[in-house]
């Protein structure tokens, strides 16, 4: 039997490879994308830059080349991928920034002593369930909707005040609310997925 | 990135020196190549102006083998030596062959290693070398055409093939001796021909009905970017199942029972097949057959085969949701495949999208067209260009966690490619060896999941209970093809990875996977509640017996040992027989909250024995 520790995000053999300093293996994802550590970031310049480092490293600029460049090409997009996805999705971003703080995020601990936030979760829940009962279902799940995007911005502006100050345990703990309210907003997808084939 | 453009002496190609590339559309159906002239992808013809190939291969007691039409020929004087529709049996293992094996006629045999071959008059032969018969005739068609010999092929595969599907169309291209330059989805090939054609910009829906299955892509192109948002689709729905429509309906109609021949079966398949191609020309066809004479109008038609389409309706609707898309972001739909011939897909399409679907190019042909573009841009002809493709796993890749859960490692729609990682550590003292079960499938158990491959790690350094830290790396390639690789970064070794196909799942069984996750996801959720509880009662029961076997006679009275015992067994009992997560958590608490008087002795036994000038390191050797 084996248990799983918490999750890193690393290529195999990194630390091995050398380039010329445009481009690392070991480069964080913000200097992937050439711009600063930070909370906010420009969507629309993220994208930009996204195409520029594919159109460069994609393994398809490279099928004609030696093995081991094709081989690169995949590692390298690979990570482009990964931090592309990461720095898009505000709750990945928040939890990169604090693992890049050293902080470990796969704890789901600092949650359970709110009580109020613990109390919200489940009647959201509940509420989600009983859409199927409700006269006007798509009125009450595009209202839950609205609710749960806005408890979610709300979270990811108190994360960025913290993080800018340096709570970073009210961060983290900020973090885990972020992580359930980016499931709840899966639940409403799957809610609505459920009622139009209904 | 010097490193990435140095090429190795004799690999860069010279300037002007052109080389040969193809696109190949391997279909369940008909197989087609093309090949780029002056920037245009044509479809090759054979000597007799066909472009399609069908794909069939008969073999001859001879040793003499015939592909396509000359094949196809001899389906109903030969069956058994005539393979057809061996694409549904790539990458299949026995297991699947139970469900495949009655629809299709031939005698299987399981050879060593569990894959599936079929009994012919020269022998065993498995799908991949029937497959490999069919590149073979495509590539020396290409040759004669060109009169050169080609230097590789891009080949085209459904969205929704999964990594074995993958790999065995590979080993197809290896063994017919044709270097693969990509693997390409279908609809994503179908992109490349229309948006290089016009140079469309914008979100175009890929919509891709065949033979046996049907695809459906979302894409985002710009400046030459073809950005796939998502795909999704169903393996098991195609043309044919609207001819089953039909033949159901004439059973109906006719008053015939199922104790038909196998020969009026098949002529009243046939008869189904033709009807449903007549009304993509006209409103009504008069139907002859078996004694019997009616006319199926197409308005009978389009409601038998109503719930056919809605399925379709429905998978568009879900990879709009997952690319993230509003209908009214769609800059255009593209039909393709030759099932939407039908006059009520192209219609219900339309109503869907709120657009008029493009058809402009043969839907037939456009994958094979598309994959001929991509093939001349990876051989190096059109360097500088800025075309450039990003596709995504069309299933989500996960492992099995305990209590027979999946984690989820890299989800569906993820762009490729992609790299993930993951540390492991030992769950006891001096443990060598883990093992890892890759599975893909969006359910969230295992059984239900499809079983890519099963490694075992050896040669792990022998330590103590979570001191090694196994970092395993799922590697998804632009193929979508995965590999895996372990190190032990304690000692930075290296370890012996073994990998074991195991491929459990049926293709019809794919698309259930897709459609039960969807559907059931609240009783997935409710398993998953139970596996957990399951779980965390055995490491319950298993923590309070050794604690009890320990300590108890030195710190309880029989009374409390017998109501701990009795409170354990009750646990057991449940932990087997109940389906209701609530009950077992309830028990578990409560098996808790008696054992916390327990706990406590055994803790102040613990300080005493520490206050007796032992370390806490004896006394944690001692437990």
């Amino acid at each position: 039997m084996w248990r799983e520790l918490p999750r890193i995000d690393e290529l195999p053999n990194g630390s091995q490879l050398q380039s010329d300093g445009k481009l690392k293996f070991s480069d964080n994802f913000f200097e992937i994308f050439a711009i600063p550590q930070a909370w906010v970031v420009d969507l629309n310049g993220l994208n930009i830059r996204y195409r520029a480092l594919q159109q460069e490293f994609h393994p398809d600029k490279y099928s004609t080349k030696s093995q081991i460049d094709q081989r690169l090409a995949v590692q390298m997009t690979s990570l482009i991928n990964q931090a592309f996805e990461t720095l898009k999705c505000p709750l990945k971003r928040a939890q990169y920034l604090l693992e890049l703080s050293n902080i470990d995020t796969d704890q789901e601990t600092h949650i359970t002593t709110d009580g109020n936030f613990l109390m919200q979760q489940i009647e959201l829940r509940e509420g989600l369930q009983d859409i199927f009962n409700h006269k006007e279902p798509w009125e009450m799940l595009e209202r839950m909707r609205r609710e749960i995007e806005d408890i979610y911005l709300n979270l990811q502006d108190s994360f960025q005040e913290n993080y800018q100050k340096g709570s970073l345990g009210d961060a983290l703990n900020i973090t885990a609310k972020m992580q359930f309210f980016s499931k709840l907003l899966i639940e409403v997808e799957n809610v609505e997925a459920e009622l139009e084939d209904m | 990135m010097a490193l990435l453009q140095i090429s190795e002496p004799g690999q860069s190609p010279l300037p002007h020196q052109k080389k040969y590339a193809i696109g190949i559309d391997l279909g369940t159906t008909n197989s087609l190549v093309s090949i780029v002239r002056s920037g245009m992808a044509k479809t090759l013809a054979d000597e007799q102006g066909r472009h399609l190939l069908p794909s069939v291969v008969h073999y001859c007691k001879e040793g003499m083998r015939t592909v396509g039409y000359e094949a196809a020929a001899k389906t109903l004087s030969d069956p058994l030596n005539t393979l057809s529709s061996v694409k549904r049996l790539l990458g299949r293992g026995s297991g699947e062959l139970k469900t495949l094996g009655n629809e299709m006629p031939y005698e299987f045999e399981v050879d060593g290693i569990g894959m599936a071959k079929i009994k012919t008059a020269v022998g065993l032969v498995s799908p991949v070398e029937a497959s490999a018969e069919i590149l073979r005739s495509l590539v020396s068609r290409a040759e004669s055409n060109t009169g050169s010999s080609i230097d590789g092929a891009v080949i085209t595969v459904p969205a929704y093939f999964d990594e074995a599907q993958r790999q065995a169309t590979k080993d197809c291209a290896t063994l017919a001796g044709v270097k693969v330059l990509r693997l390409l989805n279908e609809p994503t090939a179908a992109a490349i021909a229309y948006g290089l054609e016009n140079s469309n910009e914008g979100i175009i829906v890929v919509f891709d009905l065949g033979g046996g299955t049907f695809d459906v892509s979302i894409l985002k192109l710009s400046r030459g970017v073809f950005e796939v948002l998502a795909t999704g689709g169903d393996s098991a729905l195609g043309g044919d199942d609207f001819d089953h429509s039909i033949a159901e309906w004439l059973y109906g109609q006719t008053g015939l029972d199922r104790s038909l021949s196998p020969k009026e079966q098949r002529l009243l398949l046939e008869t189904s097949k033709a009807a449903k191609e007549e009304l993509t020309k006209s409103d009504r066809v008069d139907i002859d057959v078996l004694d019997w004479h009616g006319t199926l109008t197409i308005e009978i038609f389009n409601e038998m085969v109503q719930t056919l389409v809605d399925k379709t309706i429905r998978a568009c609707r879900r990879a709009l949701r997952d690319a993230d898309i509003a209908k009214n972001e769609i800059n255009n739909v593209v039909l393709v495949g030759g099932s939407t011939r039908m006059p009520i897909i192209k219609e219900k399409v339309e109503q869907f999208f709120g657009l008029e679907p493009m058809t402009r190019l043969d839907p037939d042909r456009v994958v094979a067209m598309g994959a001929a573009l991509q093939a001349d841009v990876l051989i190096g002809n059109k360097t500088g260009d800025d075309m450039l493709l990003l596709d995504v796993i069309p299933l989500s890749l996960g492992i099995e966690t305990m209590g027979g859960l999946v984690e989820k490692i890299i989800h569906r729609n993820t762009t490729i490619p992609i790299a993930k990682a993951q540390e492991f550590t030992t769950f006891k003292d001096g443990q060598t060896a883990m093992s890892i079960h890759v599975v893909q499938g969006e359910r969230e158990l295992v059984d239900n999941c499809r079983s890519l491959a099963k490694f075992e790690l050896r040669g792990i350094p022998p330590m103590v209970a979570g001191a090694a830290k196994i970092c395993v790396t799922y590697q998804v390639d632009a193929d979508g093809l995965l590999n895996v690789s372990a190190r032990e970064l304690t000692s930075n070794m290296e370890s012996h990875i073994e990998v074991k196909p195991s491929y459990g799942l049926a293709e019809g069984e794919i698309t259930q996977m897709l459609q039960d996750s969807l559907t059931s996801a609240r009783e997935d959720m409710l398993s998953r509640a139970l596996r957990e509880q399951q779980v965390e009662a055995d490491r319950m029961t298993e923590d309070l017996l050794a604690a009890l076997n320990k300590d108890a006679e030195a710190l309880l009275d029989k009374n409390e040992i017998s109501c701990l015992h009795a409170a354990i067994e009750e646990l057991n009992k449940l932990r087997k027989e109940s389906t209701e997560h609530r009950l077992l958590a309830r028990q578990i608490e409560a098996v808790g909250k008696l054992s916390e008087n327990f706990a406590a002795k055994r803790m102040n036994a613990s300080i005493k024995k520490a206050l007796k000038g032992k370390s806490l390191d004896q006394i944690e050797n001692n437990q």
